[in-house]
């Protein structure tokens, strides 16, 4: 039981941080632009993509400092002559935009890499067990990806709070009109933005890709996941996407580990004891959750858990 | 004296309503310049199209130099400091990074320092490190206009910042609009009230139904009763 819910906690732990990589960008650029950037898991996948390109031809680690970097240049491109061109023919123009755009780099990995998952393996340098409790082993991988996505999490706080530019965006997220009437250009920050967000998402495809399955699927696997985030955190509210990004973390893969240990403790016959619910198991449950949290959320608190407007 | 600002029939809509049917002013260096007029009759519009955030049909020079056009961050950066009417604080950053906000630059080098802020504004000084959306209506006056003054602007230019305030902080508007005169940065004050803007003014210009109605200085302006009567009594 003590190593069901350490390595539970881990993993959900894990697993919210990387999703919060990729919500904070999404509810950051909303908040800024009031368009939810429907492509935003696909900077994802062309992280992961990249990440698996540049470590078979040069290594690991090239990939994880170069892949993001590029990943968030071309999403400042993206903004720069893609959105803001789309932006004078308003929201839905803007929305359908990020919608195609989706779909448009799916097909591109599609082409260039195929439909099947490609290989993109841990690094020999941080495949062994990190440690070991009772009779579980834990991967060094996972703590690594831990410690990037707490790494990345830190950054955006001390650039946020601390930096001149985090008080322009802040500033800019409510009022980027007064903001811009004050001297500074606010349409470069937005660029920089969406840049910075998109980078943080092909870092997480960077270190996600070998972990998981880096398949031409995995930003429409995510996508929706990440949406449930921001509006159960509450739309544009960065420590609500935090906690969210936990939550959800954490009941999914306690989902699946309750379900597993379930089976194990009182086998099958029992478990239909629970009805139809039993039948299901638990673990096919899981994926359903977070959507039950959004509509309980729309329900009671259409706000989102710290939002301040109504979604 | 040369001309700071030139405005010529200038013209500006949101929508399909015309609201600035042709406004024509300008600001000398130094010079401080009221515009009055009564409610909705495009004052703040004026200066919003001055400032590029309503799009501007016509002509404006600042410095000679054609500013219609540009985006709003290029023309503050040029030296147009803008206060608006509704006291368009941060309300969720401290009074200390709303300062810092108006800065354009991360090195502070024009006239004024923060400093300069705190001694005009002691008040300022006390409430640094609180959240400025909790002051008091009053002081996030104060705050607004000081914020813009850190943007070391040549021209500000500000909207009704005597509504609403009880008597004592528009006297102590007025002592900061003197020592911003005393800076040699030119004024256009928007005002409703005429107290301050007729001890202060060199010129005074009437607006009314988008354009302007009146022009001439404090003495030729209390010497026409029909232009209060017509353009500004209610
Ligand atoms: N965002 C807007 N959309 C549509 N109409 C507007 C908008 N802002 C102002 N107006 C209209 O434009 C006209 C001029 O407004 P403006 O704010 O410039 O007036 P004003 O002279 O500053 O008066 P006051 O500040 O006392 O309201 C008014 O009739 C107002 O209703
Ligand atoms: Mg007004």
């Amino acid at each position: 039981m003590l190593e069901l819910i350490t390595f539970s906690t881990l993993n959900g732990v894990l697993y919210g941080m990387l999703l919060f990589m990729m919500a904070s960008g999404l509810t950051l650029i909303f908040s800024m632009m009031g368009v939810l950037n429907f492509a935003h898991a696909s900077f994802y996948m062309i992280g992961a993509y990249f990440g698996f390109e540049i470590s078979r031809r040069i290594g690991f680690w090239p990939g994880f400092f170069v892949a993001p970097v590029l990943v968030g240049v071309i999403g400042g491109l993206i903004e720069r002559y893609g959105l803001r061109q789309v932006h004078r023919f308003g929201h839905v123009a803007e929305l359908l935009f990020t919608f195609g755009l989706a779909f448009v780099i799916e097909e591109l990995v599609n082409m260039i890499w195929g439909k099947l998952p490609v290989d993109y393996r841990v690094p020999p340098s941080l495949d062994f067990v990190a440690f070991r409790l009772f009779d579980t082993t834990y991967p060094a991988y996972r703590i690594f990806m831990l410690a990037t996505a707490v790494a990345m999490f830190v950054f955006l706080l001390v650039i946020l709070k601390r930096t001149r530019v985090g008080l322009i965006i802040q500033a800019a997220l409510t009022h980027p009109n007064m903001v811009a009437m004050l001297g500074h250009n606010v349409p470069q920050v937005f660029m920089m933005v969406f840049g910075v967000g998109a980078g943080l998402a092909g870092l997480a495809g960077v270190i996600a890709g070998p972990a998981l399955v880096t398949q031409p699927s995995m930003a429409a696997l995510l996508g929706p996941i990440l949406f449930v985030v921001i509006v159960v955190g509450g739309l544009g509210s960065l420590g609500g996407a935090f906690v969210a990004s936990l939550l959800i973390g954490l009941v999914q893969t306690f989902a699946v580990a309750i379900n597993v240990s379930l089976a194990d403790a009182i086998g099958p016959s029992a478990a239909s004891l629970f009805g139809e619910l039993g039948r299901a198991p638990l673990a096919q449950i899981a994926p359903v959750l977070p959507y039950l949290l959004l509509v309980l959320v729309l329900i009671f608190r259409p706000r989102g858990l710290f939002g301040t407007r109504e979604t | 004296m040369t001309a700071l600002l030139e405005v010529e029939n200038l013209h500006a809509y949101y929508g399909k309503s015309h609201i600035l049917d042709g406004v024509t002013f300008h600001i000398g260096m130094g010079e401080i310049v009221s515009l009055l007029g009564r409610n909705g009759v495009g004052r703040s519009t004026t200066i919003k199209a001055i400032m590029g955030d309503v799009p501007p049909v016509g002509s404006v020079r600042f410095r000679s130099r054609e500013i219609v056009g540009l985006k709003p961050h290029q023309i503050a950066r040029l030296g147009l400091g803008y206060v608006p009417e509704n006291r368009d604080i941060f309300p969720s950053l401290t009074v200390r990074q709303n300062l810092m906000l108006g800065q354009k630059w991360a090195k502070q080098t024009g006239r004024w320092s923060m400093q300069d802020m705190f001694n005009i504004f002691p008040r300022l000084e006390e409430r640094a490190d609180t959240m400025a959306g909790v002051l008091s209506g009053g002081e996030q006056q104060m705050l607004t206009m000081c914020r813009t003054l850190m943007g070391d602007p040549d021209l500000i230019m500000i909207d009704e910042p005597t509504e609403g305030l009880a008597p004592m902080m528009v006297e102590l508007v007025g002592k900061l609009l003197g020592e911003i005169a005393e800076r040699g940065i030119s004024i256009l004050l928007v005002e409703q009230k005429l107290t301050i803007a007729l001890k202060i003014s060199h010129r005074l210009y009437v607006m009314g139904h988008g354009r302007i109605v009146f022009e001439g200085t404090v003495p030729e302006f209390n010497a026409d009763a029909r232009v209060r009567q017509d353009w500004l009594e209610v």
